[in-house]
C-alpha cells in the first residue's frame, strides 16, 4: 500500500479514531500512516452490525407477541448469539435455548437470571424489561 | 526506521504511548521501548514468527469457521519471552478482587502492566466496533482515583477506562477467557543480540506457512477457503453466502489489522532484516510480500462488496484470487527460505 492510497477521512464507524497501517513510501521503506478506515473493514463491520441489529429487531417484535423472551432480544441487542451467551454465563447450550423462549425465561430462577445479566453486563431489572 | 540494538544500556523513562497496528505485538513493543529496547511492533512480529494462515471450519464464531491471518493470542509475548529470554511475568486469577489487587500493586510500583480483555466492555471503543473478542491486548500505565490510564496500542492516544468498566472486561467468561491475565516485564532484561536470531526466526515462520501437516493451515489453508469459497451456494440461501464472504474479511482481525495488514507487518519486518543482516535479496522479497498484501486488500475489497451486494456475487472470482495469493504466497515463502 502507498501513502496516497490510505483513507483520509475517518469513517463515522470509528468516530473520529485513526487506526495505523503499514505503507510503503517513495524510497520502498516501510512507515506507519494513520489510516480514516478501509471501504472493505468498514463495510464488513457495518454489515456485521446490521446482522446483530435485524436479529435483535426480529426478537423485540416477538417477545412483544410473547412468542420470546426478553433474554434473547437483549443477546442480540448485545451482539452474542447462544453458543456465545452459553459460553459466557457457563451453561449448557441446550439450557440456554430453554431459557431463551418466553416460557423458560419465565421460570429463571433468580440465581440463573443473576449469571444471565452479568454475562450480558445488565442488572437483572433491564434484563427482564424490554 | 530506527536500528534496533539491545545491547544499549537501558533507560527508564515515563511511559510512552505508541499507536501500533496489532494490539498484541504493539503492547509488547511498548512495554520494551519502556525498558529501553527499542524493537520496533514489526520487528516484534516477525521475530516471534507470527505470521500465519488458519481457516478451521469446526471452530465456529457466530456461526462462522474460524479464520485467522496469524498465530493464535498470546504466541507473539510468548514468543518474545524466549526469543530474548525476557523475565515477562504473566499472573491469572480466580477472583476479580484478587485481579484487581494485584494490578493496582504493580501501577503503584510504578510499572506498565499488559492486560487481556474483552473489546465488547470497553467504554472507549467506538460503539460500533464492539463485539464479543476476549483476547484483546492492552497496557495499563497508572490509575488516577476510579480511572485507569489506559494506553490500547491501536488508538492514536492514551485514554482512560473507569474501574468497574475495565473489571468487566477482564473478566469475562467464555472462549479465550482473559481470567484477569496479567503480564509485565518483572527484573532485570538481559543483553540479547538480535542479529543471531533473525534467520532462524524467518525459517520458522516459512516452515509453517509451507510444511505442516495439516491442510488447514499456511498456504494449504488458503487453498481449502478457496475450495469452500467455490461450494457456496449461489443461487439459494444467499443470505448465508453474504455473510460467509464479509466473514473472510472480518476476520482479517476483529478491529482490522487485516490479512492484507500482516502481510505488510511482516514485510516491515523483512526490510529490519535486510538492513540489519546486510542482505539486499529480503528487501526484494519485502517488495514481493507488500504487493502480495495488495492483493489480499484486492480481494478483501470485492468480497466486501459481494457481501453488501455492491457488486455482483462471483464466487470464481473470490476462488481465483485466493488460489492465486496462495500459489503466490507459497512461492514467496520458497525464496525466502533460501535467501537466507
Amino acid at each position: 500500500m502507498r501513502p496516497d492510497e490510505v483513507p483520509q477521512e475517518s469513517a463515522p464507524l470509528l468516530e473520529g479514531q485513526r487506526k495505523a497501517v503499514y505503507v510503503v513510501d517513495k524510497d520502498g521503506h516501510y512507515i506507519i500512516a494513520q489510516s480514516g478506515g478501509d471501504e472493505a473493514e468498514i463495510t464488513v463491520t457495518e454489515e456485521a452490525v446490521a446482522w446483530f441489529a435485524k436479529l435483535a429487531e426480529n426478537a423485540y417484535q416477538r417477545a412483544l407477541r410473547g412468542e420470546t423472551s426478553p433474554l434473547e432480544y437483549h443477546m442480540f441487542r448485545l451482539r452474542m448469539d447462544e453458543p456465545t451467551l452459553a459460553s459466557a454465563t457457563g451453561l449448557w447450550r441446550w439450557r440456554v435455548r430453554r431459557h431463551l423462549t418466553a416460557k423458560g425465561f419465565s421460570n429463571l430462577k433468580p440465581n440463573l437470571l443473576e449469571r444471565y445479566a452479568d454475562a450480558l453486563g445488565l442488572t437483572v431489572e433491564q434484563l427482564k424489561k424490554l | 526506521m530506527s536500528v534496533p540494538s539491545a545491547t544499549t544500556e537501558p533507560v527508564k523513562t515515563a511511559f510512552q504511548h505508541r499507536q501500533s497496528a496489532h494490539c498484541e505485538s504493539g503492547v509488547i513493543s511498548s512495554l520494551l521501548h519502556h525498558e529501553g529496547i527499542p524493537l520496533s511492533e514489526a520487528m516484534v512480529f516477525g521475530l516471534s514468527a507470527s505470521l500465519s494462515f488458519a481457516y478451521i471450519p469446526l471452530v465456529k464464531i457466530n456461526e462462522m469457521p474460524l479464520i485467522g491471518y496469524r498465530m493464535i493470542p498470546r504466541w507473539i509475548l510468548k514468543g518474545m519471552k524466549s526469543q530474548l529470554r525476557l523475565p515477562l511475568r504473566f499472573e491469572k486469577f480466580k477472583s476479580s478482587a484478587d485481579g484487581r489487587q494485584r494490578l493496582d500493586e504493580l501501577l503503584d510500583q510504578g510499572r506498565p502492566v499488559g492486560l487481556q480483555s474483552s473489546v465488547f466492555f470497553l467504554p472507549y471503543f467506538p460503539e460500533n466496533m464492539r463485539f464479543h473478542f476476549n483476547a484483546h491486548n492492552l497496557i495499563a500505565y497508572g490509575r488516577e482515583g476510579n480511572e485507569y490510564l489506559i494506553s490500547d496500542p491501536v488508538f492514536n492516544a492514551p485514554t482512560r477506562c473507569a474501574l468497574a468498566d475495565l473489571q468487566r472486561a477482564r473478566f469475562v467468561r467464555g472462549a479465550l477467557a482473559p481470567k484477569g491475565l496479567i503480564y509485565y516485564i518483572d527484573g532485570p532484561v538481559p543483553k540479547v543480540d538480535i542479529v543471531p536470531l533473525l534467520c532462524g526466526a524467518i525459517k520458522k515462520n516459512c516452515f509453517m506457512m509451507l510444511h505442516v501437516p495439516v491442510p488447514f493451515v499456511g498456504c494449504p489453508g488458503i487453498r481449502l477457503l478457496a475450495r469452500r469459497v467455490l461450494k457456496l451456494p449461489a443461487q439459494k440461501d444467499l443470505e448465508y453466502t453474504h455473510r460467509f464472504i464479509g466473514h473472510i474479511v472480518r476476520m482479517q482481525e476483529e478491529i482490522g489489522t487485516g490479512g492484507a495488514g500482516f502481510r505488510f507487518l511482516y514485510a516491515a519486518y523483512l526490510q529490519e532484516c535486510s538492513v540489519l543482516l546486510n542482505n539486499p535479496r529480503l528487501q526484494e522479497l519485502s517488495l514481493e510480500l507488500t504487493a502480495i498484501g495488495d492483493e489480499w486488500r484486492e480481494f478483501a475489497l470485492h468480497a466486501a462488496r459481494m457481501s453488501k451486494g455492491r457488486e455482483d456475487l462471483d464466487l470464481p472470482l473470490l476462488h481465483g484470487l485466493l488460489n492465486d495469493l496462495a500459489d503466490k504466497e507459497s512461492t514467496l515463502y520458497k525464496k525466502l527460505k533460501k535467501a537466507v
